[in-house]
């Protein structure tokens, strides 16, 4: 599947040089994760509180970027926005949840590889479900709309509501409490802070996949073909391949790591609702902009600021939680109208 | 006479509500090239996207070897051995320029020998193969996409105004790199207002106007008839 060439090329690859004030350019947008952090640092003072608030931060980031990346490159494929993304994170939420439950002797038990496994095969079955429910949605809703962005939104706000509803049929209409895997509930000492083992373990889900999908997006034809299809689908119709199913396959997989997401979500905050994953578009949505629309990586860079800087308000300036994020679009958008990684799109 | 490797039948588009093409004919034969000419605006763009299926044709019928393609998908036009290169180029800009190759050899790697003739034909390509293609000039750009075209054996070629808006010593760089395709026995349609370049690579011509091809023939027949040019094409080309 490598698209890398055996063999350089005979002549000499020689790449444009750019000016200092160009790379500065491109580069500041992944500069500005590690200068949040230090900012928070300078601003909280205090070593184990601001380590405690920056990897939970970098967790609820993780988390938001599972939730947002298939939605950027829906958007940038296809044009679509999909207001009923929301849902596949709430059904992976309570599909992930049930299968805990069920599987209460694993999730009890003072055992890792045991919790491991059953959190794998909650994993496995909201991803599951929440693909399959995906593919539907897509099939159903999503194809009857296609260019018309004001009835995707009223199509898709309308899925949602639909879903929602049936999750209250299914799983009744209160919010469901639940406790995490015995193992993940303790917390590590670290400079004097607390750093709770479950979001260790969000920032490192949350890291393989964005590399792994790096790599899959970079190295395989696959990938390249999504890229492309993210500039210009008309040409990548017109080299041979069916961008229908590439956005098809594309939507799926988003809907299914939605879904990984509510999981994720879910085992954070302890509680589940109906209502968790549109809630949570709110932040996604910020997210998919600020990143710029169809950018994994401007998703990426945008979910982390979004975490970390809902931390470090809520501990610097309670008041000011609730805005920050709205705050950091603007300030975002001011600076970057199309976004911090905008895609270079034909039309 | 053989079949030729496309024709186009009383082809007919709309764009939105508008009548673009009004009834096309237009064969393209075997191992030539035949050059689609005519002012700014009478369909020559139109047609090529027609025939690739980016707009579909509401009458009439794009026969390709034999086999009517207008209601055919796009992508099933192309790897049936279509290489298409649009006037707008279609770079994919966050690509590299050998990802943008790599996808363009849909059937497989991009085979060794047909990257160096590419290299050969287009330096520029080689020296930038790692760069994003974004970054390239628009000449380069306009190498690149025609590299594309050439990344596969292909049975046709649609080529939309390959010389438009290039310096004089890059219009020839083209015009050779045509020129070693035809010799291969390419079949080829070819947008060019560029005369000189049209009359040194055209073995047949078609004129456009009104969404019509209003008149066909060898390309000698309308190079060396000056008055024939300015009737059709409202261009007289003295020393050209
Ligand atoms: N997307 C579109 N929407 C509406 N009208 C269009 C569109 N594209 C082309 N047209 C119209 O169709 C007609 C033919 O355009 P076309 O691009 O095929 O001409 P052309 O012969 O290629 O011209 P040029 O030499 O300038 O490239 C023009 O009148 C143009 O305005
Ligand atoms: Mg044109």
């Amino acid at each position: 599947m490598s698209v890398q060439s055996e063999a350089a090329p005979a002549h000499r690859p020689t790449i444009a040089a750019l000016s200092p004030r160009d790379r500065l350019a491109r580069a500041a947008p992944f500069l500005l994760v590690p200068v949040l952090v230090l900012l928070g640092f300078a601003l909280i003072g205090s070593v184990p509180t601001w380590l405690t608030l920056t990897v939970s931060g970098l967790a609820m980031g993780m988390m938001i970027f599972i939730m947002a990346s298939g939605l950027t490159l829906v958007f940038g494929l296809m044009d679509v926005i999909n207001f009923g993304h929301g849902a596949f994170i709430s059904v992976g939420a309570f599909v992930g949840i049930s299968v805990l439950a069920a599987l209460g002797d694993w999730t009890g038990a003072a055992s890792l590889g045991l919790n491991m496994a059953a959190v794998l095969a909650a994993v496995m079955a909201a991803m599951a479900a929440t693909g399959a429910l995906g593919w539907g949605f897509e099939r159903v809703l999503v194809r009857p709309v296609y260019g018309a962005h004001l009835r995707q939104i009223l199509v898709t706000v309308g899925g949602l509501i639909v879903i929602e509803q049936m999750i209250h049929v299914v799983w009744g209409p209160d919010e469901i409490f639940l406790t995490r895997p015995e193992m993940l509930k303790g917390a590590t000492l670290f400079l004097g802070a607390a750093i709770e083992t479950y979001r260790l373990l969000a920032v490192a889900v949350g890291l393989v996949l964005f590399v792994a999908m790096r790599l899959v997006l970079r190295r395989t034809r696959i990938g390249l073909i999504v890229r492309a299809g993210v500039q210009n689908g008309e040409m990548v119709e017109a080299l041979g391949y069916r961008l229908r199913l590439v956005f098809i396959g594309t939507f799926v997989a988003g809907s299914a790591l939605a879904g990984l997401g509510g999981v994720m979500w879910g085992l954070y905050q302890e509680v589940i609702t109906a209502g968790m994953g549109e809630q949570m578009m709110i932040l996604v949505f910020i997210v998919v902009i600020i990143g710029g629309l169809g950018s994994v990586e401007g998703a990426f860079i945008g979910a982390l600021m979004v975490g970390l800087l809902q931390n470090y308000v809520a501990f610097l300036a309670p008041k000011l939680a609730l805005v920050s994020n709205i705050g950091l679009m603007t300030v975002i958008l001011m600076w970057r109208p199309e976004g911090m990684l905008p895609v270079v799109r034909a039309k | 006479m053989a079949e030729p490797m496309l024709r186009l039948d009383g082809v007919q588009t709309d764009i939105g509500r508008y009548h673009i093409l009004s009834g096309v004919d237009l064969e393209v034969p075997r191992g030539e090239v035949t050059m689609l000419l005519g002012r700014n605006g009478v369909g020559k763009t139109t047609t090529l996207r027609t025939i690739m299926g980016h707009w579909r044709a509401k009458a009439g019928r794009v026969l390709f070897d034999g086999q009517d393609i207008a209601k055919v998908p796009t992508p099933a036009i192309a790897r049936m051995g279509v290489g298409f290169v649009p006037e707008d180029m279609g770079i994919f800009s966050d690509l590299t320029v050998e990802e943008n190759m790599t996808l363009a050899a849909v059937s497989g790697p991009l085979a060794p020998a047909r990257r160096d003739r590419i290299f050969a034909a287009f330096p520029p390509l080689a020296a930038f193969w790692r760069a994003p293609a974004g970054t390239l000039s628009g000449g380069q750009k306009q190498m690149l996409s025609i590299a594309r075209a050439m990344a596969e054996e292909r049975r046709l070629y649609l080529i939309d105004e390959p010389t438009k808006g290039l310096a004089p010593a890059i219009v020839s760089t083209m015009a050779q790199a045509l020129r070693e395709l035809k010799a291969e026995g390419a079949s080829m349609l070819l947008v060019e207002q560029n005369f000189a370049v049209a009359r040194a690579l055209g073995d047949r011509a078609a004129v456009m106007e009104g969404g019509r091809v209003i008149w066909t023939g060898a390309m000698a027949e309308l190079a060396n008839d000056a008055a024939l040019q300015e009737r059709l094409m409202g261009l007289s080309v003295e020393g050209a």
